[in-house]
């Protein structure tokens, strides 16, 4: 009897809320960004299992993830970017939290761009955690300086200083020879020599047309320029090690994520005084946006946990707290930006203007613009010419065949 | 009831493994070869779409790339391997001091991963750090040694680590070949007073086909599931250049979502698996029923 009495009161008490997070935030500044969210969830009474899995920039995580939702037994809420959202959705395994997003106003809160990467067919799958600007362009202060140079708003402005670096005996561009990093290098040029619609139509509505303008075949002619800026040995290297390279004064620029500026905090250098940061020439903006997905969960505490951490993610604090540790910005625009540095004020500045001008974009190189199998083959051809002589047309060419064959 | 036990404790003990081997090999293989006939991409579904994936392979100067990686590297791998395997066993098998100490030094390599022997080689040869560099702090200003970075030469750099690791093993099963045939026999040649060369020529090496033939399958399936060296030694790169279909298969498979692309790679590094292992099995399995 006493057995029954306890089992009916404990079914009938509130429901504790329980989320398993599955994430793949596992360096020092990352985890510690996550802790920040853990911490709140436990202050509001909650239970939370996290579920870390290192490694391979997250496809070690979405092998597990794939596992958990072919057993049906998916996690709670899953770190998911861009367009892999709506895939997910489409395998029909994402819940709707909706609720809460009307409830808490996220329409609002959120730039229109970037809500839109957070719903799937109208209704709210998922949560923004920050945004990175991805078309930043680093510099070593006293290099520029030495040489009398500016940091540059055009590319010919940039092959030009490149150049006259070189002659100086400085490695122009520090850059990492790895298929992401070529693709983020080409990313800002498409941005930049073609302008915020042709970057629409190039990357992210893969208009043939466009892929295989002759704009498309300057950009490949600026990709092969740049090629000759960087060191003999950069294939394979990571992009932190091109960031010391800046740091070291062994080289003078990089063009790379904002996350690059957590090198150059972590190692005491001061924005606009040891380092320069501006974007990349050319009008627009590029972000990549880590967000948490929910999935489909059954139980009443595990349904009220995903609920809860979902308005934990978009609240000020957490938005604040978290990306001071992580160097990008929050991905609500009414949080209070006074204690973040000028490179992320530059970027908040930015994102709203451009937010209104409509060319706040998504970035094809982090996986924001096109789904998995797409933005590959893009990349592939974007490493098979910087890392060849292969010529711009041959490259418009296979550009166009890869994108079809992607289909 | 003794006697039924007898009869079928072997069955009932071989059983479970069978089972095993039937469905996490065979039933799996036969899943790969149906999920490639689909449109599958981030889960597999089931609905069969015909050759689609196939051409899309065919169609993909990356698989280009990777196939005729595999044939450079497989080809390359298996002849440097067997030869330095076979020198190095003949020269220790001239009873020399030492050569227990010899042979663990040779044969230590294979015991290292390929991650480590990967991880390791792209020190050594990457030009800022390893041979070039210390060979320029030496005074040889112009010595040139970039292959890892040269997307036309890197593919080189991969079978120069992988006979590194396996070129030992390959010297410890022909030592073991040598050591088996006949004293009698080559004695006799001695006697005869044919000169020792000769006699490695013309009796020691031919009577060894059978071990030959087994270095090369085991080399062989090594070349083709060569995964773990190019991930740890270039990454596939620079660019594409030495991705194998190995590492093909798991960039479809795991980071870019396409797993009926993955798929059907798999299946034709399969069928290439099978292009040389049934021959050997066959030719085995007569051998023995004759």
């Amino acid at each position: 009897m006493a057995a029954a009495g306890l089992m009916v009161s404990a079914g009938s008490a509130v429901a504790e809320p329980q989320v398993e997070v599955l994430h793949w935030w596992t360096s020092g500044g990352e985890a510690r960004s996550v802790a920040v969210l853990q911490e709140e969830f436990a202050a509001n009474g909650g239970t939370w299992t996290d579920m870390p899995v290192a490694g391979g920039g997250g496809d070690a995580a979405m092998t597990a993830l794939r596992a958990r939702v072919l057993s049906g037994n998916a996690p709670t809420a899953v770190q998911l970017k861009g367009p892999a959202i709506q895939e997910w959705y489409e395998e029909g395994v994402l819940a709707d939290i909706s609720s809460v997003a009307e409830a808490n106003n996220w329409a609002e809160l959120l730039p229109a761009s970037i809500a839109q990467h957070m719903q799937c067919e109208g209704t709210w799958c998922a949560a923004p955690v920050n945004v990175h600007r991805v078309d930043w362009m680093w510099a070593n202060a006293a290099i520029l300086e030495e040489h009398g140079i500016e940091m540059p708003t055009t590319w010919e402005a940039f092959n030009a200083a490149a150049t006259q670096l070189q002659e100086a005996g400085i490695t122009p561009l520090a850059h990492g020879g790895q298929a992401w990093q070529d693709a983020t290098v080409f990313e800002t040029v498409v941005l930049g020599l073609g302008g915020p619609e042709f970057y629409q139509a190039a990357l992210v509505d893969l208009d043939p047309e466009a892929l295989s303008s002759d704009t498309m075949v300057a950009v490949f002619d600026q990709m092969r320029i740049m090629r000759g800026f960087v060191d003999e040995n950069f294939s394979g290297r990571d992009w932190n090690l091109a960031t010391a390279m800046v740091m070291n004064g062994e080289a003078a620029f990089q063009i790379m994520g904002d996350w690059a500026k957590g090198e150059f905090l972590a190692a005491g250098m001061t924005p606009g005084e040891d380092f320069l940061c501006a974007s990349t020439p050319g009008d627009g903006y590029l972000y990549n946006v880590d967000s948490f997905a929910m999935f489909a969960v059954e139980g009443e505490d595990r349904i009220a946990g995903q609920m809860l951490l979902a308005e934990l993610i978009m609240g000020q604090n957490f938005q604040s707290v978290f990306n001071l540790n992580k160097g990008s910005i929050p991905a609500r625009i009414d949080v209070p930006l006074d204690d973040f540095d000028s490179c992320a004020l530059t970027s908040a500045a930015d994102m709203a203007t451009t937010s209104e001008a409509g060319t706040l974009l998504p970035s094809y190189a982090h996986g924001m613009a096109l789904r998995g199998a797409q933005a590959g083959a893009i990349t592939d051809v974007v490493t098979a010419h910087f890392n060849s002589d292969m010529s711009s047309e041959e490259a418009v060419g296979q550009l166009a065949n890869a994108v079809a064959n992607a289909m | 009831m003794m006697r039924w036990l007898e009869r079928h404790v072997p069955k009932l003990v071989l059983a479970p493994s069978f089972i095993a081997v039937l469905i996490f090999v065979y039933g799996f293989i036969a899943w790969t070869a149906w999920v490639s006939l689909t449109r599958s991409r981030l889960l597999p579904r089931y609905e069969i779409e015909g050759l689609i994936q196939y051409e899309r392979l065919f169609d993909s100067p990356r698989w280009d790339t990777a196939i005729t990686n595999l044939y450079i590297f497989g080809a390359l791998f298996i002849l440097v391997s067997m030869a330095i395997g076979l020198l190095l066993a003949i020269l220790l098998d001239q009873h020399i001091r030492a050569e227990g100490v010899l042979r663990t030094i040779y044969l230590y390599p294979m015991a290292l991963s390929f991650i480590v022997t990967g991880t390791a080689w792209k020190w050594v040869l990457n030009p800022g750090l390893g041979i070039e560099a210390v060979m320029r702090s030496w005074g040889f200003e112009t010595f040139e040694f970039d292959w890892l970075v040269d997307p036309d030469l890197a593919i080189y750099t991969v079978v120069i680590a992988g006979v590194w690791q396996s070129s030992g093993f390959v010297m410890a099963l022909f030592l073991a070949g040598l050591r088996s045939v006949d004293t009698e026999i080559i004695r006799a040649a001695q006697v005869d007073g044919i000169p020792t060369p000769r006699i490695y020529t013309a009796i020691i090496i031919p009577s060894m086909a059978p071990i030959f033939l087994s270095a090369f399958i085991v080399l062989s399936h090594l070349a083709i599931k060569s995964f773990d060296l190019v991930i740890a030694l270039t990454g596939g790169g620079p660019g594409y250049a030495t991705d194998l279909p190995a590492t093909y298969m798991y960039a479809m498979a795991f980071s870019r979502g396409d797993i009926g692309q993955a798929a059907s790679s798999a299946m034709i590094m399969m069928s290439v698996v099978f292009a040389i292992v049934v021959p050997y099995l066959y030719s085995e399995l007569r051998g023995k029923h004759d």
